[in-house]
């Protein structure tokens, strides 16, 4: 199996960064590094497992209600996904509500089975979309660190930056309201594709 | 009435889906590039998340909601459909897009020529099933006040849309650092509109 | 096979529909059982955070069964009937005193807020108060839930003689300094706007029952 099927997702093709795909559901979850880290696990798992079933089922899938059958096989796995978040990690999934659902419109996720999943064996799709979610949930939990350093001076809910900094306390230090609202999180998207262009300059748009 | 006013202002302006929840960001990121286009889309999205919605919430009022198919039975009271709305809403609004896009073409072939495009596109746009997923967890009372919200969000997603495309062509004579032309630069752009919208927030009639 | 065929095609999608119910209803069935305890255990810690209980539920080993056994020790439920209304209550009896706790819903900027309120037996003395939200600003109207908050409810009163003011939350420094106001959280004013109202209209629906048990 072609190595490139794993590490390509993560930077040549990154689907945030490079191919922009599923930005829609993630992004309002970033201002905390946990609810974005389960946000990633279960895109992970949707995406490994939506490739795997539409793979093994990709000779059998009558044409004409292709789509559909991807929709079902993506929304059943999402129900489940957010069941077990509801049974098992109930603090987490409130804080993700509606988004756990818009799993299912995730485009990486159509995207991979389109691109890849109808037209391979499964264990290769399989991998294709685990590696995809998780180079997705790497861009969502780097977004987080940032978002939740900067703008709640916490890290998956520690205290990173000492209490004696802040002004209240006599110091000089003060977080970052604006990182906490949303628009920030866009921001932040922009930058790290500054960034990752500057260095990969194939990828610059004329 | 004027609670309905507040939502439909709120929902344009405060809870906008695209800066507030990013909610449609693919296609909002891929066909802005140009105002007509751009125009043609966020019109479909207005159409599309008006006739979903309020299907969705009949459905989800008639059929999913815990106890809500006591009306056919009383024996039915405990049923409580409520974990398979995902999978329904999502194939509503696929088939209503499906339908829309069959009547479309046979009576309004003009509309179809300039929308009927950007129809397929929009059964996995995230702002439509959001919309639907919003009005289940904020349990919406009335059918009434499921169509404002929808109207209201569809046409703030318009809004946001046509705005971020007429800026986006007028960047062409802009400057912008190599790396981050294109993509970098929309995103950023689309943080700062998210910004200013955000002086909306708080605003109650 | 020719996978195109009409007949093909409805039996392969009454397959899948069938497929995919059977697992859905499967897990639905298994998980609810336990998705229904985590509501509840939640209602009942922020009842007893109320009350000053529970304090210890972070270190528990089993946290479900430490807020139920808890909740069990200590509190009643109960209904009270307030202008013809029937109103949930929650009765405390811990060292020799009771202590009465109502529901709180209202609306914050982004969502439903709600909470409990406990009160002294004279039904006029806030004991304690829990907050929580559903999608408030983080670090602006989110800090409703903290006790930096709330802890400054304890020992506010709703009634001014016989009339009821219920407690305003006011900027800070602003208005005078009576048993009737808390300091409102700065950057959150929408929520704290919120919470003042939701306790005015909450508690006065309460207020004949409460009429009724001081004469």
């Amino acid at each position: 199996m072609d190595k490139k099927i794993f590490t390509d997702p993560f930077f040549r093709k990154n689907p945030i960064t490079v191919l922009v795909l599923g930005i829609c559901s993630a992004l309002a979850v970033t201002v905390k590094v946990e609810p974005a880290i389960v946000m990633a696990l279960s895109v992970t798992i949707v995406t490994g497992f939506s490739n795997l079933i539409m793979s093994v089922l990709r000779k059998t899938i009558p044409n004409r209600i292709r789509i559909i059958v991807q929709l079902v096989v993506v929304a059943m796995l999402v129900i489940l996904v957010d069941q077990i978040l509801k049974a098992y990690a109930y603090d987490v999934s409130k804080q993700l509500s509606v988004f756990v659902g818009l799993i299912i419109t995730n485009c990486i996720i159509m995207g991979r089975i389109e691109a890849f999943a109808l037209a391979n064996k499964p264990l290769p799709s399989l991998v294709d979309g685990l590696a995809n979610g998780m180079s997705y949930g790497m861009i969502l939990v780097a977004i987080s660190v940032i978002r939740e350093l900067f703008g709640s001076g916490t890290l998956l809910g520690f205290q990173i930056v000492p209490l004696s900094w802040y002004m209240k306390n006599g110091g000089f230090y003060e977080n970052n309201g604006l990182m906490i609202l949303p628009p920030m999180a866009l921001i932040i998207v922009g930058l790290i594709i500054w960034i990752q262009r500057s260095y990969q300059k194939e990828l610059i748009e004329e | 009435m004027q609670d309905l006013l507040s939502l439909f202002v709120k929902s344009i302006f405060v809870e906008n889906m695209i800066f507030a929840y990013f909610l449609g960001m693919c296609s909002y990121l891929a066909v802005s590039k140009t105002v007509k286009t751009a125009t043609g889309l966020g019109i479909a999205v207005i159409f599309v998340l008006g006739v979903t919605l309020p299907v969705n919430y009949i459905v989800y009022k008639y059929v999913l909601s815990p106890g809500a198919l006591s009306w056919i039975d009383k024996s039915f009271a405990g049923l409580d459909l409520s974990f398979l709305s995902f999978i329904v809403f999502i194939a509503v609004v696929a088939s209503i897009v499906q339908l829309v896009e069959m009547i479309v073409e046979k009576f309004a072939p003009s509309l179809y020529n300039s929308l009927g495009i950007f129809l397929p596109l929009i059964a996995v746009n995230c702002a439509i099933l959001g919309g639907s997923l919003f009005m289940q967890e904020r349990g919406y009372e009335t059918l009434t006040e499921a169509v404002v919200y929808a109207l209201g969000s569809g046409i703030g997603w318009f809004l946001a849309i046509v705005s971020l495309a007429a800026i986006r062509e007028k960047l062409k004579y802009s400057n912008v650092p190599k790396p981050l032309r294109g993509l970098g630069i929309t995103f950023i752009m689309v943080g700062l509109m998210g910004i200013a919208f955000m002086s909306f927030m708080g605003i109650k009639l | 096979m020719d996978t195109n065929k009409n007949l093909y095609t409805i039996i392969y999608a009454i397959i899948m529909v069938v497929v995919v119910a059977v697992v859905l209803a499967l897990a639905s069935y298994l998980l609810k059982e336990r998705q229904q305890r985590n509501v509840e255990t939640e209602t009942k810690e922020m009842i007893l955070n109320s009350v000053g209980l529970a304090a210890g539920a972070d270190d528990a080993a089993d946290y479900a069964f430490y807020i139920e056994s808890e909740y069990d020790k200590y509190i009643t439920d109960t209904s009270v009937v307030s202008a013809g209304e029937t109103l949930p209550m929650f009765v405390t009896r811990k060292d020799g005193e009771t202590f009465y706790t109502i529901p709180l819903k209202g609306t914050g900027l982004w969502g439903p807020i709600w909470g409990y309120i406990t009160l002294k037996s004279d039904f006029n003395t806030i004991y304690g108060i829990v907050f929580d939200h559903k999608g408030e600003t983080p670090g602006l109207g989110a800090e409703i839930t903290t006790h930096q908050f709330t802890g400054q409810f304890k020992d506010k009163k709703i009634f001014e003689r016989e009339e009821f003011v219920s407690v305003a939350v006011l900027k800070e420094g602003t208005g005078e300094n009576t048993p009737h106001r808390v300091d409102a959280i700065s950057g959150g004013t929408i929520t704290s706007k919120g919470v003042e109202d939701m306790l005015k209209v909450c508690i006065s629906r309460y207020l004949d029952f409460f009429k009724s048990k001081k004469q």
